[in-house]
Formats: structure tokens, C-alpha cells, sequence
């Protein structure tokens, strides 16, 4: 991809321009894509359904953590029942949309990256090239909406799966009173949290697709390629999340 | 075909169980939303109060500091502007005296606002649509502090008038 002659800046660049250029392309295959629905099925259930299981997992740590520190914390000033309005607040505006997009950026992401890069490797998007079948149509697009349609419903489920185990130390163990829990909740969360939660998740869903899917069709054809692809992804969807969310974070308030 | 029916399985449940938690977070979790869980069973109870603050349905109502019941439904009286507050008492308190006093009072300095009720003498108990007459209002915050700084300055100043600050100072309840 990257000529060794070129500079950091100028290789840089020229990733972000082919990324974005890349984009375009996607974008245009992608309507085309959903005339084959079936493909992008089998992409929802590969990344998203089967990212169920530790995604509900750490909702429920992350809701648990988030449950003790805030308990704690709140204790301290004498007002441990706001614990629900900060959990699920937490919860939906930014720990909700990161992690499961940090997560599905590892569980996903990098299956995405190996599948197309192995598929690079051993010509098979060439061959289907060489058949006059367009593979950024039938390998890539349905790839990339599968993981866009994935991640805002995985946050959505991380996110109630996270304040069932904030209301499980906060009211459980701590004692909080269970009313309390929920009124405080329900009066401090307004429509405007829950979709700045979606908006993020469907943008991180965007941007994690988006380089999983490109950094495995322009890696290089050999093993040590494929491997190298799959780190980018981890790396740069992590940052690329990170950084997209401050932008939007500031963009909401 | 065995694998093509698991498949579209797995993404149906998947898909359904995104959007009912799309669903619970948009309808539900706003106060605008339904009221979470089964119906609880108990007897109805209403007081009027003249405020109440930040007390909300949910919150609780408690005597001797135990949880006896919810507040279900807070709504205005046009009639004689007051607040009606409805209550659900849990089947078992079925022995709190008719003439109870009901109070709202805030949990810690800043905490959420909860009914604490204290037994009256009555040998008649509440029952479902009994109200409770003698009620005490939320103490707002900031009025009691215009309050205490009305009074601190109208002392300060003048010494001929002093006798009726001293005499408002003493009673702050009086001077509205």
C-alpha cells in the first residue's frame, strides 16, 4: 500500500485519501447490496449476534463498576439515590457507545479484516474480479452495513444489560430503595440522551466497519500481511473511537 | 439448510432483542414513559399538600424511617391549589392510624424528596381511599435561606427598629 520511499506524513495521508476514497466507492456499492438482504443477514448474525455474548458480559461488569464507584462516590456527599440518573446517563451518553464499539472493534473487526484479507491473499477477490462480479458489492458492502446495523443494537443491549447491573449493586447490595432508583432515572434521562447514545453507536459502527472492511481489502497478499491488516484495525478503529467521540461529545452539549 | 435456519434464528433473536432495548431505552427510561413492572397489589391513600417539591411517583413513603408504601401519582387540585399526592400502602401496614401526619422530607442535604409519616391516636386505621388531613409541606431550600437573609439584613440595619426584627427573627414562621 505504502511505497517505503515516503515519508510518515506522506504515506499518512495518502491512507487517509485512499480510506476516504474508499469510502465512496463502498457507499455507492451499497445500495446494490441490499438487494441481496440475505448476504447482509449472515453478516448481522457473524458480527452481531455472535458478539452477543461478551458484549451482555461486560454491560454487566461495566453496569457493576459503574454501580460500586458511584455508590461510593455519591455516599460521600450524602446523595447515594442520584446513583441511577448517573449510571444510566454514563451508560447511554458515552460508556455504552465506546466500549461496545472498542469491543466490537476487536471481536468483530478483526475477523472482518482477516476473512477479506485471507480472501486477498488467496486471489479469490481477483478471481471474482476476473468473473466481471464486483467484489466491493457482494464481499465488502454487506460486510460494512451488517456491522452498521450491528452496533447500535449491540449498544442498545449493552446499555440495559449495564444499568440492570447498576440497580443490582446499587439496590441489591447497597440498598438503595428501588423507587428511588427508578424515579431518579427516569426523571434525569431525557429522549435527547438516548439519541446522542445512537448517534454515536451508529457513527462508531460506521468508522469500525468501514476500517476493518478497508484495511482487509487493500492488505498485503501474504500472512504476514494479513496479520499486520488485522493490528491496523485494532489500532486505528480504537483511536478513530476515541477521537470521534470527544468531536461528537462536544458536538451534543 | 440445517445451518441456513440457524442463522437467520440467531439474527432474528439478535435483532429483536436490539431494537426491545432500543425500545425500553426510548419509551421507558424518559419520565414521559410507562411505569416499569406488574401492578402492586395495597390500598390507596391521598393527602394534599401545599408543596411538594421534587417529590416524584416512586418515591417512597416511610414511617419510623421503614418503607410502608409509594407514592404513585402526584397531580394539582384546581380547586383549592394543593398538591394531591396519591399513595400505595403495602397490604401488611394496615394498622396506621387515621389521623397519621404526613410529612415530606428530603433524604440527606440534597437528597430526593420521600414522605415520612408519624402515628396519630386514632383507633380508626386507613384503608383504600382514606386521606390523610394533617400534612406538612417540602421545605424549599431557598426560600428558607431569602428567609434567613431578610431577616439578617432588616436587623442589621437601623437601631430604631430593632425591637421589631428581634421580634420577626424570633419567629420566622409568622413574617410571610
Amino acid at each position: 500500500m505504502s511505497s517505503a520511499h515516503d515519508g510518515y506524513l506522506v504515506s499518512g495521508l495518502r491512507r487517509l485519501g485512499a480510506t476516504a476514497l474508499f469510502l465512496f466507492e463502498l457507499l455507492a456499492q451499497c445500495l446494490p447490496a441490499l438487494a441481496r438482504p440475505r448476504l447482509i443477514v449472515s453478516q448481522i448474525y457473524n458480527t452481531g449476534a455472535r458478539s452477543l455474548i461478551i458484549i451482555m458480559l461486560s454491560g454487566l461488569f461495566v453496569g457493576m463498576v459503574l454501580g460500586l464507584q458511584g455508590y461510593d462516590l455519591l455516599q460521600r456527599f450524602g446523595s447515594a439515590d442520584v446513583l441511577g440518573s448517573a449510571a444510566a446517563l454514563g451508560l447511554l451518553r458515552e460508556l455504552g457507545p465506546v466500549i461496545t464499539a472498542l469491543l466490537f472493534a476487536g471481536r468483530a473487526g478483526t475477523a472482518l479484516t482477516s476473512e477479506i484479507g485471507l480472501m486477498r491473499a488467496t486471489d479469490q477477490l481477483t478471481a471474482m474480479q476476473i468473473m466481471a462480479v464486483d467484489p466491493l458489492r457482494y464481499v465488502a458492502a454487506p460486510r460494512f452495513l451488517g456491522g452498521v446495523i450491528a452496533v447500535p443494537l449491540l449498544t442498545a443491549i449493552f446499555g440495559i444489560i449495564g444499568l440492570f447491573g447498576a440497580q443490582l449493586i446499587g439496590v441489591q447490595l447497597m440498598g438503595i430503595d428501588a423507587g428511588v432508583f427508578w424515579s431518579q432515572t427516569q426523571d434525569s434521562v431525557r429522549l435527547r440522551d438516548v439519541s446522542e447514545g445512537v448517534v454515536k453507536s451508529l457513527v462508531f459502527g460506521c468508522a469500525c466497519s468501514l476500517v476493518a472492511v478497508f484495511e482487509g481489502y487493500n492488505s498485503e497478499p501474504t500472512a504476514a500481511g494479513v496479520g499486520l491488516a488485522t493490528t491496523r484495525t485494532v489500532v486505528a478503529s480504537s483511536v478513530l473511537i476515541l477521537l470521534l467521540d470527544y468531536v461528537l461529545t462536544a458536538a451534543f452539549l | 439448510m440445517r445451518s441456513n435456519r440457524t442463522l437467520e434464528i440467531g439474527t432474528g433473536l439478535f435483532v429483536l432483542l436490539g431494537f426491545a432495548a432500543l425500545l425500553f431505552l426510548t419509551t421507558q427510561l424518559p419520565a414521559s414513559g410507562l411505569k416499569l413492572g406488574a401492578k402492586k397489589s395495597g390500598f390507596m391513600v391521598s393527602a394534599e399538600f401545599d408543596n411538594v417539591g421534587d417529590l416524584k411517583a416512586g418515591s417512597p413513603v416511610t414511617m419510623s424511617g421503614v418503607r410502608v408504601g409509594e407514592v404513585t401519582r402526584i397531580r394539582f387540585n384546581p380547586k383549592d391549589y394543593k398538591a394531591e399526592v396519591l399513595m400505595r400502602f403495602d397490604p401488611q401496614y394496615n394498622q396506621i392510624p387515621d389521623d397519621s401526619f404526613a410529612a415530606i422530607q428530603t433524604q440527606g442535604l440534597l437528597g430526593g424528596k420521600y414522605i415520612g409519616l408519624s402515628p396519630g391516636g386514632d383507633d380508626q386505621y386507613l384503608k383504600n381511599g382514606s386521606v390523610i388531613e394533617q400534612t406538612q409541606s417540602a421545605i424549599v431550600l431557598e426560600s428558607l435561606i431569602n428567609k434567613f437573609f431578610a431577616n439578617y439584613s432588616s436587623s442589621k440595619s437601623g437601631g430604631d427598629n430593632s425591637a421589631p426584627a428581634a421580634e420577626s427573627q424570633g419567629k420566622p414562621e409568622s413574617k410571610k
